[in-house]
């Protein structure tokens, strides 16, 4: 039994924050942030928006495009960091805003990494034959946990959600799922919750922001993908040529170059959607799989590597068979 | 079999796309071999790749010349 991908959809907001916008809000330029990160402008979720509205509509399409009724689902996994709530979940209030039915609804979180994990997730409820129908969302509005001020982090972060519906099927499917976590590095990147109680309560929201300690996040982001590609590989007894589409967490077209490199993989085999959107965090790899199906790039049958890196750090990596 | 210096400015002209005459040993990555943040830190993985070393943050934050990343190597080449 294989857990196949049925149908994709991804949903981004229609206002857009351009670097020339940003050239105006701190002392950053267009050329400075293209130049380390590849980003021209990131989607930024309006009013009305948030992870819930965003994984909704993302979901549509994905159930849409698999001709699965929405009653149809078993399970609703949600990867995300930035819930309106710290209870009740996304998903549960995603799973409210599709169906009626009381399907299992839940989160993990795991960064921008998040994806990944929620689909190894429902790989594992699949393949053990406990489930048929899965919905994995990645949904995030990191927009709102950044510092207005704060460049570091400011030019890097956007909003959107992915989705893909993943079904029982005898055809392969997810091939293999790769995760790793390393909290000893929780310093370098991170969001904290506004604290309630005690003395530090006026002094909550500004610890609550979020923190990055850029060039040693890329530097050890490169050295774990690079490790993880080449796992990822060789637990299926493959190689590079073997692929068709390397499909990255869009972080920052450096990292993302420097693991093309490391596979050897020419760039017009890797999909790249961060000039457009920035890092969406845990809807990142769902947008770009999400794109590149629809302008009919990756094709049924095709070998994709999927693979994030993010806070935590947590980082993972999928084989899937499209 | 290359020398040390031979295979630091090797790896410099590869990472940051520059000509060998322009790796002088006192020129700055940032200030005379257009290198950014982002290249000085993709420089330091590459030298540990081809060393077989670690190179502390700290330590690595200090190499910002040619000959800085010759030292640096030279003097750990041993341990």
């Amino acid at each position: 039994m294989f857990a196949r991908i049925g149908g994709t959809g991804h949903y981004l907001p229609e206002q857009c924050l351009t670097n020339a916008m940003l050239e105006q809000r701190v002392d950053t330029s267009h050329d400075w942030i293209v130049e380390r990160t590849g980003i021209h402008q990131r989607h930024i979720a309006g009013d009305g928006e948030n992870a819930v509205t965003m994984g909704v509509a993302a979901a549509r399409q994905a159930l849409a495009a698999a001709q699965l009724a929405v009653d149809d689902l078993d399970l609703i996994v949600v990867a995300t960091t930035s819930g309106d709530r710290a209870f009740p979940s996304v998903a549960c209030e995603i799973q409210a805003a599709l169906t009626e039915q009381n399907i299992p609804a839940f989160d993990v979180a795991a960064a921008c990494s998040g994806f990944i994990f929620a689909l190894s997730v429902a790989d594992q409820y699949i393949r053990s034959g406990t489930y048929r129908n899965v919905l994995v969302i990645g949904t995030d509005v990191l927009s709102r946990l950044c510092h207005p001020e704060d460049r570091n982090t400011i030019v890097l972060f956007g909003d959107g959600a992915g989705a893909v519906v993943v079904q029982a099927s005898e055809q392969p499917g997810i091939i293999s799922t790769h995760l790793h976590s390393a909290g000893e590095f929780a310093d370098l990147l991170g969001a904290n919750h506004p604290k309630r109680h005690g003395d530090a309560q006026l002094d909550a929201l500004s610890e609550a922001w979020m923190y990055m300690k850029g060039n040693e996040v890329f530097k050890v982001a490169v050295s774990k993908l690079s490790e993880l590609v080449a796992e990822t590989l060789t637990a299926n007894g493959l190689s590079a040529e073997d692929l068709d589409w390397l499909v990255p967490h869009q972080a920052n077209l450096r990292i993302i170059k420097a693991t093309a490199k490391k596979l050897k993989m020419p760039m017009n085999q890797v999909i790249t959607t961060l000039a457009d959107t920035g890092n969406t965090s845990a809807a990142s790899v769902p947008i770009a799989l999400d794109v590149a199906v629809r302008d009919g790039r990756i094709q049924r049958g095709q070998n994709l590597l999927l693979e994030a890196f993010g806070g935590g750090f947590a980082w993972g990596s999928a084989l899937v068979t499209y | 079999m290359s020398t040390i210096e031979e295979r630091v400015k090797k790896i410099i002209i590869e990472q940051l796309g520059v000509k060998e005459e322009e790796v002088k040993p006192e020129a700055s990555f940032e200030n005379d071999l257009g290198a950014d943040s982002l290249d000085t830190v993709e420089l330091v993985m590459a030298l540990e790749e081809e060393f077989e070393t670690e190179i502390p943050d700290e330590e690595a934050e200090k190499i910002k010349t040619v000959q800085a990343a010759i030292d640096y190597v030279t003097n750990h080449a041993n341990d």
